[in-house]
């Protein structure tokens, strides 16, 4: 059996281009929530000094996240701002004084066994950095390791433009490496699967290379299929394991991680520096000078744009992530986050999609979606309020991926009517569970 | 400060439209409409022209008057038009090609809501409709023009129904040199469309696959020549053109599947059992009204629901 999918442009136009750091910026802001789950707790106030590294934001429970400061200087203010899903955050505004020193709370974690492990995790700050933004420590925080028949390590990057991961297998493959090590020793994992879609031939060379002296690491090579980075389709393609519905991916056995994600934590147990900085594609057809850059999180998008030679158009859409599942923002204000892998700035051409016009019954949506899903069957349940229905066509199990939408040749908002309808179910359900 | 554009992804769209869909579907039909230049004489790409325009200017009027919005760009009217006058027969008065558009497309398809919302394919009961209104001329056949005994006379089906001796051939089956509708005689041009729908991913294989296939085993097993009877008729412009017309067929697998043994099984039963010569066209009209049916049968079922998950 094959997964459905999608062909898509690649347009990865940024993939040769090695990260340069951008010059500090004047102010950055940083929020209480880049992840899933309660926000951190802030740390600082208004006035107070920071320093690189040093934690101003302490996570808040189970599922949550630290946050630390991303560069040196002096809290502006404390403020409030509006995050992508309308939730009111809290974040902290940085004036930087240049001079980027390093708190001395900074050195390589003591890890020797897995709660350690768990905790250098935690410590780190590290979430998924593939853009779900998901608390690293309580995903690798196992109950039964020998659940684990496999790690699959996400370096699919199937969204066009983005070329962040490719860039952190070509440049910081010795601490994908160290990720591995430190994932084999603590928690004894035996197998390895870095998943790599066909469009990235040197990181793939260079993934093969890692792999040539341990046999516990396969490099699986897959078809540029978009969304062949989606964690249930990535499990499926790879591990041959359908996780059903509800269910994670480690109830088949399988912990999914991104690549950046592991780099990053393979790098935090050699240095110790916390998550602060974001290697981020910079791309899209507004875009003098597509490149990748390392930016502090919290650089607002206007001093992003600067290092990449500025903006040849007036962008129409500003998108954090890709095209088919990235958030547009609102402003060039914006900080970037740490689950930023790229900024694609569209000007008008690119930024307008076609008209509506009605549905043919064509079929192709329910023909592309990985899940096999309805999503015409799902809009006319919606539309006529029917949640019975929708709880049958199993609309909650859409990862919205955008499939639908982008095949569809009415261009109606397939997925976009699968996100309120799944809103619909759950409301449905609560309310029975009420009764 | 600029305005910057925020909704919800995908910010992409991919490049297939309904308009160069249908664009696809009459660049699909130009190999039957040349044939039909060929075998009939101008005066099939008249009844075409006539057919596609009163086809347009139904809709137009139509939805003008309704104050809905005006449809004719995405030229699915002008391939209702086209497939209408493909099921006519070239000797057709031109008033009756017009009544039968203007048929198809207001009683048929906008009545119901338009585009994808009719249930019944509009070029298949407008002709129907035709075949009752005016059973005489609806079925006088005109031979090829180059043929050199221009009789009115009977269609391959129907002589092979009466056992009639000098049947076409095979090759003149697959030339479409004999008599019939405008755009049903000439396999060979209609399979070169229908392979250009395959190849540019507006159909799949399942529906005519399955019709036709349908058609040439239950030939063989009701010991009829099974390559004449899937060569003559209207099979391969009903398997390959309005069969699979998306609004009016399952979308599934395996709905398409049992939607084409079902047109292929009713075609038989006219054409062997029924007083009619041929059936393609009540075959696809009846597995119309079943589709709804099918299409429930057949949901996909999601990947991983109800596979171990708690209920």
């Amino acid at each position: 059996m094959k997964l459905h999918g999608i062909k898509i442009p690649h347009l990865k136009n940024t993939a040769d281009t090695v990260p340069i750091h951008i010059p500090v910026p004047k102010t950055v802001t940083i929020p209480m929530s880049m992840h899933i789950g309660k926000p951190a707790e802030i740390l600082v106030k208004r006035g107070d000094n920071v320093k690189v590294g040093q934690l101003i934001g302490k996570a808040d429970g189970n599922i949550s996240a630290h946050i630390h400061s991303s560069v040196s200087g002096t809290v502006q203010k404390i403020d409030q701002m509006i995050a992508s899903n309308g939730a009111k955050i809290t974040c902290a505004v940085i004036d930087t004084d240049g001079k980027q020193e390093l708190s001395e709370t900074i050195k390589p974690p003591p890890v020797n066994d897995f709660d350690s492990f768990i905790s250098a995790v935690k410590e780190s700050g590290a979430v998924g950095l593939g853009g779900a933004g998901f608390p690293s420590f309580a995903k690798l925080n196992v109950n039964d390791l020998s659940k684990i028949q496999a790690v699959v390590i996400n370096a699919a990057e199937c969204e066009p433009y983005i070329t962040s991961d490719t860039r952190t297998m070509l440049d910081k493959t010795q601490y994908i490496s160290k990720g591995i090590s430190a994932i084999k020793k603590y928690m004894n994992v035996k197998k390895f699967i870095i998943g790599i879609e066909t469009n990235k031939p040197a990181a793939i060379a260079k993934m093969r290379e890692l792999a040539k002296n341990d046999n516990s690491i396969e490099v699986m090579v897959l078809p540029s299929m978009y969304p062949q980075g989606g964690e249930k389709v990535l499990v499926f393609n790879t591990m041959k394991k359908i996780i059903p519905k509800g269910r994670l991916p480690i109830d088949v056995g399988a912990v999914v991680i991104n690549i950046t994600t592991l780099a990053f934590i393979g790098e935090y147990l050699e240095t110790g520096i916390p998550l602060i900085e974001k290697c981020i594609t910079i791309d899209g057809s507004a875009v003098k000078e597509p490149k990748n850059v390392i930016a502090p999180i919290g650089t607002h998008i206007k001093d992003l744009i600067e290092s990449a030679g500025g903006l040849k158009y007036e962008p129409a859409k500003i998108i954090y992530g890709g095209p088919m599942m990235g958030i547009a923002v609102p402003s060039m204000n914006e900080p970037v986050l740490k689950n930023t892998n790229a900024v694609i700035f569209m000007d008008k051409k690119e930024a307008q999609l076609p008209e509506t016009t009605a549905c043919i019954n064509c079929g192709a949506c329910l023909s592309h979606c990985p899940f096999m899903l309805d999503p015409r069957s799902i809009a006319l349940a919606y539309k006529i309020g029917n949640a019975e229905e929708l709880q049958k066509l199993c609309v909650d199990m859409c990862m919205e991926c955008g499939c639908c939408s982008y095949v569809c040749p009415a261009n109606r908002p397939l997925v976009q009517t699968n996100k309120l309808a799944k809103i619909k179910l759950r409301e449905y359900l609560n309310s029975k569970k009420g009764v | 400060m600029e305005q910057l554009t925020v909704s919800v992804s995908p910010h992409f769209s991919g490049k297939r439209t309904t308009k160069n869909i249908m664009l696809d579907v009459i660049i699909a039909l130009l190999p039957a409409l040349i044939a039909s230049f060929i075998i009939f004489g101008w005066r099939s790409l008249l009844v075409a022209g006539v057919c596609s325009a009163s086809c347009v200017l139904a809709e137009f009027f139509f939805e003008k008057l309704c104050k809905k919005t005006i449809t004719i760009s995405d030229l699915s009217a002008v391939v209702t038009g086209i497939l209408l006058a493909f099921n006519l027969p070239v000797t057709i008065p031109l008033w009756q090609a017009v009544l039968g558009s203007v048929t198809a497309i207001i009683v048929v398809k906008q009545l119901f809501g338009g585009i994808g919302q009719n249930f019944a394919n509009p070029a298949i009961t407008a002709r129907i409709m035709m075949l009752i209104a005016f059973s005489d001329t609806m079925t006088k056949w005109q031979f090829p023009q180059n043929s050199v005994d221009a009789i009115s006379g009977a269609t391959p089906l129907a002589a092979a129904a009466k056992g009639l001796e000098n049947l076409p051939s095979y090759i003149s089956l697959f030339l479409g040199n004999h008599g019939g509708c405008i755009g049903e005689t000439c396999s060979l041009a209609l399979i070169l469309g229908g392979i250009y729908l395959l190849i540019r991913k507006v159909i799949t294989w399942h529906i005519p696959a399955a019709f036709i296939g349908t058609v040439a085993f239950m030939s063989l097993v009701c010991g009829k020549d099974p390559l004449y009877q899937i060569l003559s008729g209207g099979l391969m412009l009903g398997a390959f053109f309005m069969a699979t017309d998306y609004a009016t067929s399952p979308s599934t697998k395996w709905g398409k599947i049992i939607f084409g043994i079902g047109c292929g099984l009713v075609t038989i039963l006219i054409r062997f059992w029924g007083s009619l010569p041929e059936g393609v066209s009540y075959s696809i009209l009846l597995m119309n009204i079943l589709t709804p049916y099918i299409s429930k049968l057949t949901r996909q079922k999601p990947l991983g629901a109800g596979g171990g998950a708690k209920s």
